[in-house]
């Protein structure tokens, strides 16, 4: 691994990494953390140059995952790539499904039954609350604090997964949404314990944030490393809890209304300083703001179709044209762009992954701080690499 | 938000020659886009981040699209002069006769940037250029100095697509690794029989038996000893 001489003519402008020199003594050491590294999955590598502790520059390296699932999607029909998005962010399965199922649905002009659109929320704010509590997890295992929060996310986490599993047959790998609305209904009884878990959530927010909030040694590790700043965020094209953590009240929920998300209150939590803190404070927030909307769409969900009658499963052909359509997945804008030229599959079929352009600015983040805080400067974006190599 | 239409108005009263045209969308979502010219590209975009009606500071999504040679193929009819038998004298007659003529469009290699506004909370705007052919001229200028969203995504799109992004500060392959030859997201991409091929010292072996089996005259001539 060699870095290339700096080119300073290239990174002049504000939207470029600083340049950091080394302050000239001992040498510069260059580290390759990961693959293998236990912060990075297995798949991801970070080339890090470092003046001591100092981290000077950083590189990301990815793509050990790839399998270019665009190429594949091109290849089947628009319903054969259903099952493959829930391997995109395999967190967050329902999400994916509904961002694919929004940007078909934009492309042929089709609109989903009301029942089927509070089964769409009610899945995407449970897999928010799961993720988050699981990210945070993860987080706090990078900290070194091996085991107890994850299991304490994990414990929450496979209750909401019981509930995918009952309704859509696989705890992860949902497939589950379909172009004009659901696959199958839900049923009284799933309601039920959707509610007995939702009405569960919100003490287990409370104990999360008694253990972690005010913990000295997370508001030490946390607390001003990994700043980002707003106007750098918005350039950059960070989306989700980053973006809002560096100050911006942007959520798509709120924007773009899509599904029926202007029917509930809730609000957008924004942070002050941009830092992990913020990251973990405002994932935390969210949460409580999705067991609001939670309670609001299980108590009003009407009875009704969940599929469009309309909705043509076989010989499915869209006419000539172009859409993207985005929603606010957990880690951010996640958005399906597709060109139709009428036939059977989509001509070209792309996946606008949160994780991926949520890494542009992780170099920005990490420059000057310790290489120590690397780990949790990575850990606070938020990532699944099956999204960011696809 | 303005229509496309406008926005194309107000690009050219603030850019001007900037070449911008309108590209109809015919699907229900009524995204149009507009194509920039290359040359002017740069320009265009700074305004449409620093406009302060249009203010699209956020850049979403950045995807190449292939567009291979297209063979078109056409019926033509022709009037020509045949030479027929008519009341048993020969004479020369017309005749229209339908022929087919085959023409090739030449194809192109696009980037589509789709853009929004955090500060005015509209979008999106779809903006799209495309290369001169997909073979020499695939050079586009690069958009990364204007959003720094567009650093990883044209990364990709240069790996997949093979577009050259002029001005990117940091232009190499992203997924696939970098001793990679071609750009697998083509149309016309054949991917090899195999990814992990190299020769071995076994070929070396295979190779020498051959020559050993074809002097020694036991050589069959399918060659399947030396394959197995």
């Amino acid at each position: 691994m060699t870095f290339p001489a700096i080119d300073t003519e290239k990174r002049e402008g504000w939207n470029r990494p600083p340049v950091i020199l080394p302050d000239g003594e001992g040498d510069v050491l260059e580290v390759a953390m990961g693959p293998h590294h236990p912060s990075t999955h297995g798949v991801f590598r970070m080339d890090v140059a470092l003046d001591g502790e100092r981290v000077i520059r950083l590189k990301p390296v990815f793509g050990y995952l790839h399998r270019n699932h665009e190429k594949i999607a091109e290849q089947a029909s628009y319903l054969g790539s259903m099952p493959y998005t829930d391997r995109l962010d395999y967190f967050c399965s329902l999400s994916n499904n509904w961002a694919y199922a929004l940007a078909v649905e934009k492309l042929v002009g089709q609109e989903v039954p009301e029942r089927a659109e509070y089964i769409r929320v009610i899945l995407a704010e449970f897999t928010r609350i799961q993720n988050h509590a699981s990210s945070i997890g993860f987080l706090i295992q990078e900290m070194g604090a091996s085991g107890t929060p994850l299991m304490y996310a994990f414990k929450e986490r496979e209750k909401i997964l019981d509930l995918f599993e009952s309704l859509t047959g696989s705890r992860m790998m949902s497939n589950y949404m379909r172009f004009g609305g659901c696959r199958v209904d839900v049923s009284a009884p799933w309601l039920d314990a959707a509610r007995k878990v939702s009405a569960g959530l919100p003490q287990f927010v409370d104990e999360f944030e008694a253990l972690l909030s005010s913990n000295e040694i997370l508001m030490a590790r946390c607390q001003g490393i990994g700043v980002l700043k707003p106007d750098l965020a918005v350039n950059a094209g960070v989306s989700g809890p980053m973006l809002r953590a560096s100050g911006v009240n942007y959520d798509i929920r709120k924007i773009d209304h899509y599904g029926i998300y202007d029917r509930f209150k809730f609000r957008v939590p924004v942070g002050d300083h941009g830092d992990i803190y913020d990251r973990y404070m405002v994932r935390i927030l969210e949460m409580r703001e999705s067991i609001a909307i939670l309670g609001q769409a299980l108590n009003d969900i009407p009875a009704g179709p969940v599929m469009n009658a309309k909705a043509k499963i076989r010989g499915f052909r869209p006419k000539p044209g172009e859409a993207y359509g985005r929603i606010e997945a957990p880690k951010g804008e996640l958005g399906f762009y597709l060109i139709s030229d009428g036939g059977p599959n989509p001509y070209r079929y792309r996946v606008r992954p949160p994780s991926l352009i949520n890494l542009t600015i992780l170099e920005d983040m990490c420059l000057g701080q310790n290489v120590a805080d690397v780990v949790l400067i990575f850990g606070s974006v938020d990532i699944v690499l099956g999204e960011v190599d696809r | 938000m303005k229509t496309v239409e406008e926005i194309k108005a107000a690009i050219e009263a603030a850019v001007p020659g900037a070449g911008v045209e309108v590209v109809p969308n015919p699907s229900p979502s009524a995204q149009h886009s507009l194509r920039l010219a290359p040359a002017s590209a740069v320009a265009v975009a700074t305004f449409l981040r620093d406009d302060a009606e249009l203010a699209f500071d956020f850049l979403s999504n950045v995807s190449g699209v292939d567009w291979p040679d297209k063979e078109i193929v056409e019926k033509v009819k022709v009037t020509r002069q045949v030479a027929k038998v008519v009341d048993g004298v020969e004479q020369q007659v017309d005749e229209t006769v339908d022929e087919t003529r085959k023409r090739i469009e030449p194809g192109c290699v696009e980037a589509v940037y789709h853009l929004y506004s955090v500060a005015k909370k509209h979008g999106p705007l779809v903006i799209r250029m495309k290369t001169v052919n997909r073979t020499d001229q695939v050079d586009l200028p690069s958009l990364t100095p204007i959003w720094r969203a567009a650093e990883f995504q044209e990364r990709e799109v240069f790996d997949l697509y093979g577009i050259v992004f002029t001005g990117h500060p940091d232009l190499r392959r992203i997924l696939m690794w970098d001793g990679f030859k071609d750009h697998p997201m083509r149309k016309d991409y054949v991917e090899p029989d195999d990814f992990e091929y190299e020769p071995t010292p076994h070929d070396e072996v295979l190779a020498r038996a051959q020559a050993h089996q074809a002097a020694a005259g036991t050589a069959n001539p399918e060659g399947a000893g030396a394959g197995q």
